[in-house]
């Protein structure tokens, strides 16, 4: 296969060499001369010391006749460029474009980008994995601190699910105040009945805490105690 | 109407102090707030720190649902992305990126995107001055080709694709 590689940091020389060494053609495009002549001495003379965000370069490396355009630069946005101008100028069949930023993986498949890697999302991914999500999360605090805007979602084990706020036992000083489910933040209501997914958000002085984390998160209060937290 | 710019260079500061004289609300992003000393003490609009290509910077700015988004950012493809993410993401009306690569520039033209290429408009400002044949290209090339994403996000018509004119693209829209 002929691949186009965009790119010459870590990511993009390690993949121009593990291409090669499996015996497939490769033109790397990596702007910063000095750069492109250091790859050049270790792997060989298929490096062009051009931008790659120029349809010029892009031409030159030969992305016409590419079967994939791999753009893996350390910035999304020429990523984007190139695979784009590789796409609708060059009509490659398959383009491959790293992403930094996790949010930009929609738009840049909605614009026609073929394949998306981000690392982001993967070490992401990976230590999310260890983080219980079972926990009550610090919005804000207010005041001078003696106040906190807490946010907990409800899981299905939360002892809250199927309940009116009403109904919850919570300490004097603590106050439910509204809740965001799928996205949209609604008033508490009476006739309000809470559900698995839903974020709730609370205002408290800090020592309500536990009270608020055994009604709304579920298991015992002394669990969640900051013992276990400073053990993370 | 609702005009953001990104980019507060020379050009940036200059367009969003006329549009903010006109009586438009102007919101205008830079990575840098020392851009912002080029802003005259009279502006009004908001003027926000952060980078322009990354969506949760432009949607706390309040970008969504804007009328007009002009990119104009030391960096083609930052404009390029910027651009896009304000069709594609945050629903902006019309969009404009400086992209001073005429390649680059027609290419995105081509695909939907209006484009403003200082690389031609200066050429030619000179070709004119001196007598030679201009080159022919429209100061902002107006969009010839659909956005990719256009139609899905948005119903049919909100992108204005005009195939003819549009030269002045900007004096044009002094109807809003």
């Amino acid at each position: 296969m002929f691949v186009v590689v965009v790119g010459g940091g870590k990511v993009g020389y390690y993949l121009s060499k593990e291409l090669i060494e499996s015996g497939h053609e490769v033109v790397l495009l990596e702007k910063d001369r000095a750069r492109a002549d250091q790859i050049s001495d270790e792997i060989g003379s298929i490096v062009i010391a051009q931008d790659g965000c120029e349809g010029k370069y892009l031409g030159e490396a030969g992305a016409n006749r590419a079967d994939i355009v791999a753009a893996v630069t350390g910035d999304d946005e020429d990523n984007l460029v190139i695979c784009q101008m590789a796409k609708h100028h060059f009509d490659v069949p398959r383009t491959i474009a790293r992403v930094n930023n996790p949010k930009n993986e929609h738009l840049f498949k909605h614009l026609g980008v073929d394949e998306i890697i981000s690392p982001t999302r993967m070490i992401l991914g990976s230590i999310e994995q260890d983080i219980p999500v079972h926990e009550l999360l610090h919005l804000a605090a207010l005041g001078q601190g003696e106040l906190e805007l807490i946010e907990a979602q409800l899981s299905e084990e939360s002892p809250a699910v199927g309940r009116a706020p009403r109904d919850l036992v919570l300490p004097e000083g603590c106050a439910v105040i509204a809740v965001i489910r799928e996205e949209v933040a609604m008033p508490l209501r009476a006739d309000t009945i809470l559900m698995e997914g839903d974020k709730v958000l609370a205002i408290g002085r800090p020592d309500c805490e536990a009270a608020l984390h055994g009604q709304l998160i579920g298991e015992a209060a002394e669990e969640a105690a900051p013992a276990s937290a400073e053990a993370r | 109407m609702n005009v953001v710019i990104v980019g507060c260079g020379r050009v940036g500061a200059a367009l969003a102090d006329a549009f903010d004289r006109a009586g438009h609300r102007v919101i205008i992003v830079d990575v840098s707030t020392r851009a912002f000393d080029r802003l005259p003490d009279t502006f009004r609009g908001s003027a926000i720190r952060g980078n322009g290509t990354d969506e949760d910077v432009l949607r706390r700015a309040g970008v969504e649902g804007a009328d007009l988004f002009v990119a104009l950012t030391e960096g083609d493809n930052r404009n390029i992305m910027a651009a896009q993410l304000a069709l594609e993401a945050l629903g902006v009306g019309q969009v404009i990126a400086k992209i001073n690569d005429p390649v680059r520039a027609e290419a995105y033209s081509h695909l939907g995107i209006p484009t403003l290429c200082r690389t031609n408009l200066m050429a030619d400002a000179v070709f004119g001055f001196v007598g030679l044949p201009l080159t022919g290209t429209e100061a902002i090339m107006s969009a010839v080709g659909h956005h990719p994403g256009g139609e899905e996000h948005h119903g049919p018509g909100v992108f204005v694709a005009p195939t003819t004119g549009g030269g002045g693209a900007i004096a044009g829209r002094e109807a809003y």
